[in-house]
């Protein structure tokens, strides 16, 4: 087996064995990525001199009897408008092409002390404005299931990574979906976390009030352990929640019975793709087959959600983005004649389309005369949107919902048109504006792309309104589970994935055999699917059909195969996500 | 609510970015109909709702005002478009 193949979990537990150096794991990443990404584009960076640095110094404290942390060795992809020490970061945009970042984030030095190896850094839309890559100033990255259709965004270029195996963790930003999205379309766990819950300190702001940063991981075990090494508190940045972190990790591997998950009625709408439809309401059976206790709950201000995020989200953009002004860092005209057209024609020769649009959306909306009738009707509209999960978490648990109405487009074919972009968050901004965490986790395929289901646990308890992603141990819920996705070392359905000739474990590549249900006696129901977990049968019945090895490698292979796929749901990822719980 | 081209003109200076006459054309028209999608908001009576400005209640972080050393200064400058010494260099100000 490949060490592309193995958990981020397993490669620490490797390489701290001594099985592998933290060198051979980085090598091999780098060589993969830098081969792959040619047809990929997920990255607008590597740093394979600071990577072999880091990981020969792991290796080092594994030799000395030390313990190089959770993370020993493992290859992380970071989104590009985070700062890692001596790296560009450039936002994939031309106002910051060439700025090299002199500070790290506080996630990145958290995760350097965790024993992580950053390969590079990925890439997005400008600014982390946008729904599909398009935005790069740059280039547009491309799905590994299928290259002729984005990825979706705008850490489009980390869910890539992960999806397509260049790196077993990722790190994006989520402001209005921009992890969720872009995991469901490319069929990995993308994971929001609630608001203040990770230090945005060296994030380039985009909506001060949305902004978080999370973990893309091929299972939820994984993306627990990289929750657990970024998560907490940090005086760095006043908005950071300093509240207790809990173990993700331990509250994994609950049982689903008696959990009550909650599908608001106005997230299945008319529009939405009927594949997309059937594989969530499939995966959300399966989920009660388990013992959940699924009912409908109604979050009546849903549909002005996206309209109070392009209010909320330009607004504060125009504020955060006012710094790029061509005097300290940045593109600076060489056309000004003065002070005022060097602010005017550098920003204007520095910032894409988008990113001027959002600019002057925001500056408007903020403008005299103006912001009462939209920013602040935004606001107090925001506040309807809040109190509506408020309600929702006095009857249920978690809320399920698709993540976007539907799955993976064709570039160029909504890049014309700003406001059809801006209806493919319209199913994860709500979870922006109410802080609440949210993570988007496969459930099959449409006809050539993936597409999720995301669940929403209710972290923010009514007691502790932001205390974490498990404030309630035994209700929050993390759907997807170390018995879902992943398990513990995560390596045991891939191996009979590859047995399989099937590589990528991707969107099926979860891990039913290696924590089957029952350690926690919540599968008393005695499902015939358990011992098909253990085989691996339950995999088959939604991985075989796409066959997908790498899915760049293994395209020409699988193509045919595509049209006849469809994952039909068979609710097969979920039967392994049941009995998760509560990385929330 | 409809924009006309005086206000996306003004905006822009407001914004500090220099729009050429197309892209003043372009917007004008992609920023109506986004603003015609935002109606939606009035739809709703928020006469008695405060606003939310932050999920999480925040109020002042207070803390010890103690010096740290940050970034040495030519680090600092190192991603300046234009330096001299130890200052970054733009165009005068005052005449």
């Amino acid at each position: 087996m490949s060490l592309h193949d193995l958990s981020a979990s397993e490669i620490a537990r490797r390489v701290k064995a001594k099985e592998v150096t933290a060198r051979e794991v980085a090598v091999s990443f780098l060589e993969r990525a830098k081969r792959l990404d040619k047809s990929l584009k997920a990255f607008l960076s590597f740093s394979d001199d600071a990577a072999l640095r880091q990981a020969e110094a792991v290796d080092l404290f594994v030799s000395a009897g030390k313990d190089p942390g959770p993370l020993a060795g493992v290859p992380i992809a970071v989104k590009d408008n985070m700062c890692v020490t001596g790296t560009r970061t450039t936002c994939a945009s031309k106002i910051l092409e060439n700025f090299t970042a002199n500070y790290d984030a506080t996630v990145i030095a958290q995760l350097r002390s965790a024993g992580a190896v950053f390969l590079g850094k990925t890439n997005l839309d400008e600014f982390a404005m946008g729904s599909s890559t398009e935005n790069s100033a740059f280039f547009t990255t491309r799905n590994p299931w299928d290259l002729s259709r984005i990825p979706g965004g705008s850490s489009g270029g980390s869910a890539v990574a992960v999806a397509a195996r260049l790196a077993p963790l990722a790190l994006g930003s989520d402001t209005g979906g921009s992890i969720r999205q872009p995991a469901a379309l490319c069929g990995v766990v993308g994971l929001k976390p609630t608001y203040g819950r990770v230090s945005r300190f060296g994030l380039v702001a985009f909506a001060s009030s949305l902004d978080q940063i999370g973990p893309f991981a091929t299972n939820v075990s994984d993306a627990a352990l990289l929750l657990q090494s970024i998560a907490g508190h940090d005086p760095k940045d006043s908005t950071s929640a300093n509240i207790p972190v809990p173990n993700y990790s331990a509250a994994l591997g609950r049982g689903v019975k008696g959990l009550r998950i909650g599908l608001p009625k106005e997230y299945f709408i008319e529009g939405m793709d009927p594949q997309v439809e059937k594989s969530v309401r499939q995966a959300v059976a399966t989920l009660e087959s388990l013992g959940a206790i699924v009912s409908e709950v109604s979050l009546p201000h849903t549909d002005a959600g996206l309209s109070v995020y392009y209010v909320i989200a330009p607004s504060e953009a125009s504020a955060n983005l006012a710094r790029f002004d061509g005097v300290r860092y940045g593109h600076r005209s060489p056309r000004a004649e003065n002070l005022l057209q060097q602010y005017e024609f550098s920003r204007d020769e520095g910032f894409g389309p988008e990113v001027k649009r959002r600019i002057m959306l925001g500056t408007y909306a903020l403008s005299s005369g103006y912001y009462d009738a939209y920013y602040l009707k935004a606001q107090k509209v925001r506040t309807l949107i809040k109190r509506d999960f408020d309600r929702a978490f006095e009857s249920v648990d978690v809320i399920a919902t698709p993540t976007a109405p539907t799955a993976a487009f064709k570039a160029g074919e909504k890049s014309d048109d700003p406001l059809q972009m801006y209806l493919s968050d319209v199913f994860t901004i709500s979870c922006n504006l109410a802080g609440l965490p949210g993570i988007s986790l496969p459930c099959g395929f449409t006809s050539g792309s993936a597409k999720k289901l995301c669940l929403r646990p209710p972290t923010l308890s009514r007691k502790r309104p932001h205390g974490g992603e498990c404030p309630r141990p035994r209700r929050a819920f993390d759907p997807a589970g170390k018995g879902g996705f992943g398990g513990r070392g995560g390596d045991g359905t891939r191996r009979s994935l590859v047995d399989q000739g099937q590589e990528f474990a991707g969107p099926s590549g979860v891990d039913f055999s290696e924590r089957p249900f029952g350690e926690r006696g919540n599968d008393g129901d005695g499902r015939a699917p358990r011992s098909g977990r253990r085989n691996g049968v339950a995999v088959q019945n939604f991985g075989t059909p796409f066959g997908c090895g790498i899915p760049v490698d293994a395209r020409r292979k699988t193509r045919a195969e595509n049209g006849a796929l469809v994952s039909d749901g068979s609710g097969g990822p979920y039967r392994g996500m049941g009995p998760g719980r509560s990385i929330g | 609510m409809s924009l006309t081209e005086k206000d996306v003109t003004y905006v822009a200076r407001l914004a500090r970015l220099a729009l050429t006459e197309a892209e003043r054309f372009k917007y004008l028209g992609q920023l109506e109909r986004i603003l015609d999608h935002i109606k939606i908001l009035s739809k709703y009576d928020t006469q008695n709702i405060p606003a939310t400005t932050h999920v999480i209640p925040l109020s002042n972080v207070w803390r010890e005002d103690v010096a740290v050393p940050f970034l040495d200064t030519p680090s600092i400058l190192a991603n300046a478009p234009d330096r001299e010494e130890v200052y970054f260099k733009v165009k005068k100000v005052i005449e």
